[in-house]
């Protein structure tokens, strides 16, 4: 295709996801400008809103919060899944396809069927409105996709790798932390960004779960971002832009794990 | 190794996983089946066993058929607007080749941002429009918002089929004198539909059970004409807070998913037979 041409579409796809720029302009355009309906260009840009949302909103916490609960989840989704993972590609487990599926099947169940049992269960435990009470719920809906898409990365990696390991006398657990795991090292990353960015958005449990600023989570502050009488939309545009930094910078530097990981499940031989 | 020795060391490996799914996903599940079968009001104290009453109560009531009704049109509308323009894109991005790494990253950053920053943009894009406060407006403009955020996710799927069809297919197509169109439809389009069917699946699965979006852009509103039915569960287990009729509108929502995901595996078997 002509280089004119590419570049139309490189233009198309940046109009598409231009709102999200657009947020940010927002989020930089005094509120008196907002007011006069200067939406689209600030005259005179600033940090102000950033300095509201810093010193007098429940972002601030709500973000230490997010960051604590989806690295928590990351890491339990991560060594959890990869352990399972390692048992379904390669070791004898009785019912295997059964399990497989059955494990497939979950990652389709609606989460608003179980929100209402478990909530009553964190109410009855002591966790309602804490970390864990999240970290517990989002490591269950991030564990079927990290043991399934973990089981497919390990599959596809040649047995002769762990063979010359058992060769020189390691066994089991040892060929599978210094030869499986290393090996398999870009396949556990992109399950893990699938996982943290999984955790940092999730909102249905962790809005149920959470009640004060101790454990809510920065789209739940952000839901809930306060506004008396009129929505402070500078405020919120900063917001915004704050709880959705870490998931884009994730994705900016680990855009390559990212598209392998998401494309595992897409192409099927 | 011995046999039993490496399904002792299977059983260990997978028993951490297995054990929170157990008790995290399976059990409040079936809690969800006892619990649509009674009436319980913590609030009053009330707790007893009504058999089947929730479930006579939804079928008859018409908020609960406007919900179904409602997600219905947003399921369907969504997922075949985004089946369109995932495939437009995809087509377009597999031609890229000096871009194609910035215009993936273009389309990575609609789909990553998390559904109440989503909200909150399209809250803000709509606010001179007033749509978000009109009956017959609000769902289209949540429709189009959940189309911005998860076609990407389809343009993906689809893109990476597209790159994975040998040129070599397409090049014989126009040496028989194929035009662009013809070699679309005759091949390219045959080769993408069962990538696609597995992708309508997931997303189909994903609006059926979509919360975050319009609980923060419209909570259901104006006059339920965008309460679908998870946000008609939700408001009866946690605002209503009778949470056996809530569990069994949640179950209800289970069997749509169940039952679309046992057409939608048949669905592509057929077309799997065919190619």
């Amino acid at each position: 295709m002509s280089h004119r041409r590419e570049l139309l579409v490189l233009l198309a796809l940046a109009v598409y996801a231009s709102p999200v720029a657009w947020q940010l302009l927002t989020s930089i355009t005094p509120s008196e400008e907002l007011q006069q309906g200067a939406r689209l260009w600030p005259s005179h840009p600033t940090l102000a809103s950033y300095a509201v949302v810093f010193t007098q909103s429940p972002l601030p916490r709500a973000l230490v919060n997010s960051i604590g609960i989806a690295l928590t989840t990351t890491l339990l989704g991560t060594v959890l899944g990869t352990l399972g993972a390692y048992a379904l590609a390669r070791l004898a487990v009785p019912g295997r396809r059964a399990l497989v599926l059955g494990i497939l099947m979950t990652t389709a169940l609606p989460a608003i069927a179980t929100v209402g049992p478990l909530y009553l269960t964190m109410r009855a435990l002591g966790l309602r409105d804490t970390w864990g009470a999240v970290i517990i719920a989002h490591t269950s809906i991030a564990l079927p996709l990290m043991l399934w898409l973990m089981a497919r990365f390990l599959r596809a990696l040649p047995r002769e790798l762990e063979d010359a390991a058992f060769v020189d006398g390691a066994g089991r657990l040892q060929a599978l932390r210094h030869v499986v795991v290393p090996a398999a090292a870009p396949g556990i990353a992109s399950a893990a960004v699938v996982t943290f960015l999984l955790s940092w958005n999730e909102f249905l449990f962790a809005y149920t779960f959470t009640a004060t600023e101790a454990s809510r989570t920065a789209p739940v502050a952000l839901a809930l971002f306060p506004g008396v009488f009129e929505i402070p939309w500078a405020d919120v545009a900063a917001a915004s832009v704050l709880t959705s930094a870490p998931p884009l910078l994730v994705v900016a530097l680990l855009q390559r794990a990212l598209v392998r990981g998401l494309l595992a499940g897409g192409v099927r031989e | 190794m011995r046999a039993p020795a490496e399904r002792r060391l299977a059983a260990v490996l997978l028993a951490p996983a297995l054990a929170v799914l157990a008790s995290v996903t399976l059990y409040p599940l079936a809690q969800a089946l006892v619990l649509s079968l009674e009436r319980r009001v913590p609030v009053f104290g009330i707790d007893e066993f009504v058999g089947l009453r929730h479930y006579a109560f939804l079928l008859r009531d018409p908020a609960f058929a406007n919900a179904l009704r409602v997600t219905a049109v947003f399921t369907v509308a969504s997922v075949a607007l985004e089946v369109v323009l995932g495939v437009a894109a995809a087509l377009a991005l597999a031609t890229m080749r000096r871009w194609r790494a910035a215009g993936i990253g273009l389309l990575l950053l609609p789909w990553c941002l998390p559904g109440v920053v989503t909200a909150r943009i399209f809250e803000w894009l709509y606010e001179p429009t007033g749509w978000l406060g009109i009956p017959g407006r609000a769902l289209p403009a949540l429709i189009v918002a959940d189309v911005w955020r998860t076609t990407p996710f389809l343009a993906l799927f689809a893109y990476a089929r597209l790159i994975s069809i040998p040129p070599a297919i397409g090049e014989a197509a126009a040496v028989d004198g194929a035009g662009r169109l013809a070699t679309l439809r005759a091949i390219t389009l045959p080769l993408l539909a069962p990538v696609l069917l597995t992708a309508a699946l997931f997303r189909t699965l994903d609006a059926l059970r979509a919360f975050d979006l319009m609980y923060v852009l419209t909570g259901g509103g104006p006059a339920a004409t965008t309460e679908t039915l998870t946000l008609y569960a939700y408001r009866h287990l946690f605002q209503t807070l009778q949470l056996g009729l809530g569990a069994a509108a949640a179950v209800l929502v289970l069997v749509i998913v169940a039952l679309v995901a046992w057409a939608h595996v048949h669905a592509l078997d057929a077309t799997e037979a065919r190619t």
